[in-house]
């Protein structure tokens, strides 16, 4: 499967999961490319991402995997060249592990405090999380439904840095997926003393079941 | 400021459209730059970056040296309403810079009902409304496009229009003000030269005077203004910049696509049409470089679809063999060649059949009314026996969707021409069930129906609006008629389409009421989200102004118009010579069968035009 690492930060983490796949589409094709369609009434251009990222949340890790129709190589210089600002690709490979066995996801999240970061917030958000059990109000398709996340997080640590605090988590990336907003509402629900007047989301890296590497 | 909008975002619908960063934006080094140029677009993002003028003009702006011209939108109300809240200025999507940093705000304005916008847009990046209260050179106000024709009820907000084709005069208009800034002229020395550019009008030279009925009496030009301002054209298509390096939004617009303007102006001369008139004369670009230019716009955006677009594509003369060579270029490479206002005529039919290789669109037809007689009335000239014969093919060829447009509220519009739109559509369920090639997935006719706008500068210009009252009597006849399942029939709203009317005819009375309407939370009109009626009713209550007086009451024939001292290059005897033709339901040849002598050919160097 011919694979791309790429990130997105900076002004193009307002992009939503459909533009990137549009803007993915549209680089190949500047960058001289054209992707193997799919047959039938509109032919759509075969790009897939393995884990769609939210709007607002930056990535230092996205897979993207496409199909060509020819032999054509294609390099992370000739893509970067006519991609937008914060959209670059890392790497550029082939790749036979199928995506449902990338199974954890490592997040990064900035807590901002105007204010000041409270003394014990680390330490009390850092306890929030290492209890029996943490229920959330998650949106689903039949509406909002209590849900344990703890099952979903497999490490946590938050620790102060330059007047924020920074929570790292390897969290369950697929099958179930846990959305990080949800780490946020756990403190906001429970913590309430301790919010955040805001929160910056950054995926840093992606395990298979081992915890090796997924490319 | 950054940090203000970052908190925002998370909290808006579509965040991309507010952060700009997109492929091909133009970034420039501040300290080279002696003009910031805040190019102002009246609407949404996803609506001012499907417009080809603003993607002419931003190119032609920022390949001036020296000039750094960037893109500002009117923000969806979540976001206006999020901007209000924490204090942050509207700003331009390059740098981020708040409208108070730009030298120069240039508005194009295509749509009437979006005029409430640019005075939205102004008090959001705390911008003076009022010509007057702005001083000095900074945060000079100019506008152009299609509305810029009838400037008069934005009169008192914008410093200076530019009128017609923006190309040359743009330029023009900022070297002068290079000159002005660089020699610190004051605002009233700055507006007296650049009225003295062809093509320019500065509504503050001009007093206007009214009768007691409310009729004007007159239009008085001070400071040695010219009592007729000509629209700017470009002479030669082929010598004007197209830029084949445009923007590419980060997120889906209206028109995701690239575009070619393959002419301007258009041989028909549809009376109700105002581009067909003040887009005169006919002026063609060549297949050569059109050809050229397609090639550099698909590889330079990457579209996967590419349109030819024009008022009329069809009677653009080289049309074959431009179209054979596109989708020569396109089939291998999987892009889709749109052509939209085609023509019913044979050439159209054969090329859509052979287009729908590549996809299969539907099919739609602006007939504009029922009967043939009201179609000859308003010099449409396409016949029930064209429509027909299409859609006989097109049902053949697996179309089943076909949208129809109309519009009710015609000059001389009977109930038989009303009736006479069902009697078309049911023809078309007939030619259906003859033709189609599958019956099992059964036809969808979509048919809209828009409440006749009297626009200036057209031969209906003088022409009264029906009441609407009278629009939904008839909207609603109609609706009788088409009980079909297979029939969807839409209509404009009548509480839009009669501000629209009041508008498009409007004086700089009517100034006021803008601005009332805006202090009482008039934004975004032209969506259904946000227009209220009811702010417009009260502002015309509260400024003492009657909406009928610009729409029912019609304009006398010998009486002045507001929009007098402006003039696309088509004579007022033209006009007053085809109103007379469509009471008597006569058409007018095509420019290109004979010529009827409308007196734009004046514009061009030569005087002969090449229709």
């Amino acid at each position: 499967m011919r694979r791309m690492l790429f990130e997105k930060t900076g002004k193009a983490i307002w992009m939503s999961h459909l533009d990137t796949m549009r803007l993915m589409q549209r680089a190949f094709r500047r960058a001289g490319v054209v992707l193997h369609h799919s047959q039938g009434f509109t032919p759509h251009a075969y790009v897939s991402m393995l884990l769609p990222l939210s709007v607002g949340t930056e990535s230092v890790c996205e897979i993207m995997e496409y199909e060509l129709d020819s032999d054509l190589t294609i390099r992370a210089e000739d893509m970067n060249a006519v991609l937008p600002e914060g959209v670059r690709i890392r790497e550029v490979y082939q790749s036979d592990r199928k995506a449902k066995y990338l199974t954890f996801l490592d997040v990064e999240l900035t807590l901002e405090y105007d204010a000041g970061v409270l003394p014990d917030a680390a330490e009390k958000i850092n306890g929030l999380f290492h209890g029996s059990n943490l229920i959330v109000e998650k949106r689903t398709k039949r509406g909002m439904e209590e849900t344990d996340i703890l099952p979903m997080i497999h490490r946590l640590s938050v620790a102060e840095q330059n007047h924020l605090l920074k929570l790292n988590a390897r969290i369950s990336a697929q099958n179930p997926a846990l959305n990080p907003s949800l780490l946020t509402a756990a403190i906001e629900r429970y913590l309430p003393q301790y919010r955040p007047d805001f929160v910056r989301y950054r995926r840093v890296e992606v395990y298979d079941e081992n915890g090796e590497i997924f490319r | 400021m950054m940090k203000k909008l970052e908190r925002i975002l998370p909290t808006v619908q579509k965040p991309a459209r507010y952060v700009g960063g997109e492929y091909n934006q133009i970034i420039k080094n501040k300290n080279e730059i002696d003009i910031r140029v805040a190019f102002c677009f009246p609407d949404t993002y996803e609506i001012g970056m499907s417009n080809l003028g603003m993607r002419i003009l931003y190119a032609v702006m920022n390949r001036m040296n020296g000039v750094w011209c960037e893109r500002v939108f009117a923000p969806w109300g979540d976001m206006e309403e999020a901007m209000r809240k924490n204090d942050l200025p509207l700003y331009a999507l390059e740098s981020g810079d708040a409208l108070t940093e730009f030298d120069m705000l240039a508005f194009t304005i295509g749509y009437e009902m979006s005029y409430t916008n640019i005075l939205n847009m102004l008090q959001l990046g705390n911008i003076p409304l009022r010509t007057q209260e702005r001083k000095g050179l900074k945060h000079m106000v100019f506008a152009g496009g299609a509305c810029a024709y009838n400037p008069e009820p934005l009169a008192d907000f914008v410093d200076f229009f530019c009128i017609g084709e923006g190309e040359e005069i743009t330029p023009e208009v900022l070297e002068l003000y290079r000159t002005a800034k660089r020699e610190d002229w004051s605002k009233d020395r700055f507006l007296l030269e650049v009225s003295k550019l062809d093509g320019i009008y500065v509504p503050s030279f001009y007093e206007h005077h009214y009768y007691e009925n409310g009729t004007l009496k007159s239009i008085t030009p001070k400071n040695g203004a010219p009592m007729k301002v000509t629209k700017r054209i470009v002479q030669n298509l082929d010598d004007a910049l197209y830029p084949t390096d445009i923007i590419i939004p980060n997120t889906e617009i209206v028109h995701d696509r690239s575009n070619l303007e393959v002419m301007r102006g258009c041989i028909r001369g549809c009376r109700f049409c105002q581009a067909g008139f003040t887009y005169r004369p006919v002026r063609p670009r060549s297949a050569e470089l059109l050809l050229k230019q397609a090639v550099e716009s698909l590889e330079n955006s990457g579209c996967h679809e590419i349109t030819l677009s024009s008022l009329s594509t069809s009677d653009y003369r080289c049309l074959p063999e431009l179209a054979e060579k596109m989708q020569d270029y396109c089939t291998p490479r999987k892009i889709n060649l749109s052509l939209p206002s085609l023509r019913a005529d044979n050439f159209s039919r054969e090329l859509m059949l052979r287009l729908q290789k590549v996809r299969k669109s539907g099919l739609t037809f602006a007939p504009e009314a029922g009967t043939q007689r009201l179609r000859d009335a308003i010099n449409k000239n396409v016949t029930e026996e064209e429509i027909l014969e299409t859609c006989a093919i097109a049902f053949e060829g697996g179309w089943n969707n076909v949208k129809l447009y109309f519009m009710l509220g015609l000059p001389t519009e009977t109930d038989e021409d009303v009736l006479g739109i069902a009697e078309l559509v049911y023809k078309i369920l007939k030619t259906w069930r003859e033709h189609a090639s599958n019956k099992k997935r059964g036809v969808r006719i979509h048919v809209a129906t828009a409440y006749f706008v009297p626009k200036p500068f057209t031969p209906f210009q003088w022409e009264k609006q029906i009441s609407p009252e009278e629009y939904i009597r008839r909207q609603r006849l109609l609706k009788e008629h088409m009980p079909s399942k297979s029939i969807e029939y839409n209509w404009h709203a009548a509480d839009l389409s009669r501000l629209e009317a009041v508008l498009a005819r409007g004086d700089r009375r009517l100034c006021k009421v803008l601005e009332e309407a805006v202090k009482r939370g008039a934004k975004l009109d032209g969506w259904d989200e946000y227009f209220s009626y009811q702010i417009w009713l009260d502002s015309f209550a509260a400024c003492g102004i009657d909406p009928d007086f610009y729409t029912t009451r019609g304009y006398d024939a010998e009486e002045l118009l507001p929009w007098e001292v402006i003039s696309d290059g088509v004579s007022t005897a033209f006009l007053k010579k085809e109103r007379e033709r469509a009471y008597r339901s006569e058409t007018t040849p095509d420019c290109r069968s004979k010529c009827s002598g409308c007196g734009a050919n004046c514009l061009l160097e030569g005087g002969k035009c090449d229709a």
